[in-house]
């Protein structure tokens, strides 16, 4: 029962950056703009998210520094593609580019040090209560942080007028603009909140995953929580449901190795892979014809003057 | 949609890799392609520090540059003919992974000379060079049954490759000198590096009842995850102490340093030749970390046993070595099995309850 417990515990961590930095990317994609950028805005908030935090003594800090770090690099892609009417792919990917090296950057001087991680939360009686006690009540901030920002994102997209007006933009800014909402203006917030998210899941890997910092050390998360928001249809609740389950092949399939299961590694190491190209399919097969996608994502709005 | 997945696969292959360097002229140009960034604190950096050496001791004659995050296979071709274009006399591919496209642009570029770490096939201008680090992880077999209370050994592998089953297979034949019966739970991450995943991989081997973790993958997040479970752990590649200072027991470390410079002195007296050089712990290529976090006699059987082996009076595949099949294998080597043998490694040794992934 304790093993239970213990790979629980290992998958809210492994899967709690991967659901920050798509929710982030759900909103921006949900106001029409395809940032491709996520993995450099993640790497960079680890970078400054860990400077933040080793420079103050405070992981809360950190987490800032992450935010901002992250919002700033989005605001670069928002210059470039709502101001300028760039490809957005193309700015997507210099983003990640530019992410990497100037996390490298920034993160030289921090590389071989550590931090105190994140603490978990501890209240006596509940947190000490077998099984469920540690899952629910003895977790770091960050995990419940990302649940909480999840939800309130679905109440923002459907329970507010402003949510409607987000979609709104995403699905159709010609109509948008013509009823008088400022497209871009609107987009650009939704590109900053992408950018703070992913700011803030790259963070959460040197504060509390791993506490240190070292180039490169989101390895891909940023294309995985990607590949997230496409599986979920750009719906919020489909968004936790994906993002654990990633988590959970991941680190069920490490477990499976340990106990032997007569299963190559290599396959193991797919199926989480496997399991969203699946999903994905059975999604799309579902649906009678059309797509989820917002209808003007990716595309380049330039408003008449 | 559809354009949007093209564009992210797009995108995920073309996750850049950062060229460093100056340019000047009659100097030797050196090139290095690392396979993580410098800052690893594993293995790239490993490498890096023995580029800066090399630089260190010929100053103004060398100018070197180093392209990282070359991911392995067919990709890494273009980075290293990008150093041969550069102009770059002498080019280290420092990855296992890197010996198909090392030996093609090779054959591109015949007047270019070539190092590739840690691979088996050579050519008139490519030469190959490793450590013997199986001798030092016969040591932490030995120091890891030693101080396992559970009588398991958590081993985070990285791929399937000789030079990884090697280790595994050296570090449990140290481990059945002490303890016969010794266990070991392997996890491959199927990555060199991947802190998250190191991690996970350490707490699935802890939470499974491993209480001493090794690995050959290239981060300190196991370290880190021991020494935050109060367990034991060795370092990789480099000194890791500082995040797990109760729990490191001791490092392997790479130490190409004074190899970088042999061959680069090779290079500028016009003596450079296609060799296969392997190193161990009598060339220093191969250096154990202070031993800590154990008992004295558990040290000074370390000790004793990196010294013999030093010395050459003890061979961690001494014969006979019994496979997984009970059959007894080849002895190649008189004594020991022979370089051919341990540089092909794929089978595991008896004592190992697992299968080869992929056999």
């Amino acid at each position: 029962m304790e093993l239970v417990e213990a790979i629980i515990l290992a998958v809210l961590a492994a899967s709690t950056p991967l659901l920050l930095a798509a929710t982030g990317e759900l909103i921006t994609e949900r106001a029409g703009v395809l940032n491709l950028g996520v993995e450099g805005m993640m790497i960079v908030g680890a970078a400054c998210g860990f400077g933040g935090a080793w420079l103050s003594g405070s992981i809360i800090v950190g987490a800032l520094c992450g935010i901002v770090a992250g919002a700033l690099l989005s605001l670069i892609f928002a210059l470039m593609t709502l101001g300028l009417a760039v490809n957005q792919v193309a700015t997507g990917l210099a983003l990640t580019i530019l992410g990497i090296g100037l996390s490298g950057l920034i993160g030289a001087r921090f590389v071989g040090e550590k931090i105190t991680p994140a603490p978990h939360l501890h209240i006596p009686g509940l947190t000490d209560i077998p099984l469920v006690g540690r899952i629910l009540f003895g977790e770091d901030g960050f995990i419940y942080l990302s649940l909480a920002l999840v939800v309130a994102v679905w109440w923002f997209l459907y329970k507010t007028r402003a949510g409607l007006i987000l979609r709104a933009v995403g699905d159709n800014h010609v109509s948008a603009h013509a009823l008088g909402y400022p497209v871009l203006q609107i987009r650009m917030y939704a590109v900053m909140f992408g950018g703070a998210c992913a700011g803030l899941a790259g963070a959460y890997l040197p504060l509390a995953y791993t506490p240190f910092f070292i180039p490169g050390m989101t390895a891909g998360r940023g294309w995985i929580a990607l590949a997230l928001v496409v599986f979920a249809s750009w719906r919020p609740g489909r968004l936790v449901i994906g993002a654990y389950l990633f988590g959970a092949v991941t680190i069920l399939q490490l477990h499976a190795q340990g106990w032997g299961v007569g299963v190559p590694s290599q396959l193991m190491s797919a199926l989480p892979y496997l399991a969203t190209v699946i999903v994905l399919v059975l999604i799309s097969r579902a649906r009678s014809g059309g797509s989820t996608a917002p209808a003007a994502l990716g595309t380049v709005f330039v408003p008449d003057r | 949609m559809r354009k949007i997945l093209i564009a992210t696969t797009a995108a995920v292959i073309a996750v850049g890799a950062s060229l460093v360097g100056a340019s000047a002229a009659d100097k030797l140009k050196v090139g290095f392609i690392y396979l993580g960034p410098v800052g690893d604190l594993g293995w790239t950096y490993q490498h890096d520090v023995a580029r800066q050496a090399m630089v260190k001791e010929f100053g103004d004659k060398v100018e070197t540059t180093f392209l990282e995050n070359v991911s392995e296979g067919p990709d890494s071709e273009r980075s290293i003919e990008q150093l041969a274009r550069a102009g770059n006399k002498l080019i280290f591919t420092t990855s296992f992974g890197y010996m198909e496209p090392t030996l093609k642009v090779a054959k591109k570029y015949p007047k270019i000379h070539f190092e590739h770490a840690t691979g088996y096939k050579r050519a008139e201008n490519v030469s190959t060079y490793s450590g013997r680090f199986y001798e030092g992880r016969y040591i932490q077999g030995i120091i890891a049954a030693k101080m396992s209370k559970s009588g398991v050994l958590g081993y985070i592998g990285s791929f399937p490759i000789p030079e990884v089953i090697s280790g595994i297979n050296a570090t449990i034949l140290g481990a059945q000198t002490i303890n016969p019966n010794i266990k070991v739970k392997i996890i491959w991450a199927n990555s060199w590096f991947d802190p998250g995943k190191e991690a996970d991989a350490a707490k699935a081997l802890l939470d499974q009842g491993a209480d001493v973790i090794m690995q050959h993958t290239d981060s300190p997040a196991a370290m880190q995850i021991a020494s935050e479970r109060g367990k034991l752990a060795f370092g990789q590649d480099s000194e890791m102490i500082k995040f797990g200072p109760k729990s490191q027991l001791t490092s392997i470390m790479d130490n190409w340093g004074p190899y970088y410079i042999e061959r680069v002195k090779a290079e500028l007296d016009g003596t450079w030749k296609s060799e296969d050089f392997w190193g161990g712990l009598k060339t220093k290529i191969v250096m154990m970390a202070p031993y800590t976090n154990m008992p004295d006699d558990v040290k000074k059987l370390a000790m004793d046993t990196e010294a013999a082996i030093t010395d050459g009076k003890l061979f961690p595949f001494k014969c006979p070595v019994i496979g997984q099949d009970g059959k007894e294998v080849e002895c190649k080597g008189g004594t020991h099995l022979d370089d051919g043998q341990v540089l092909g490694m794929n089978f595991y040794v008896k004592g190992i309850d697992d299968k080869i992934p992929g056999k």
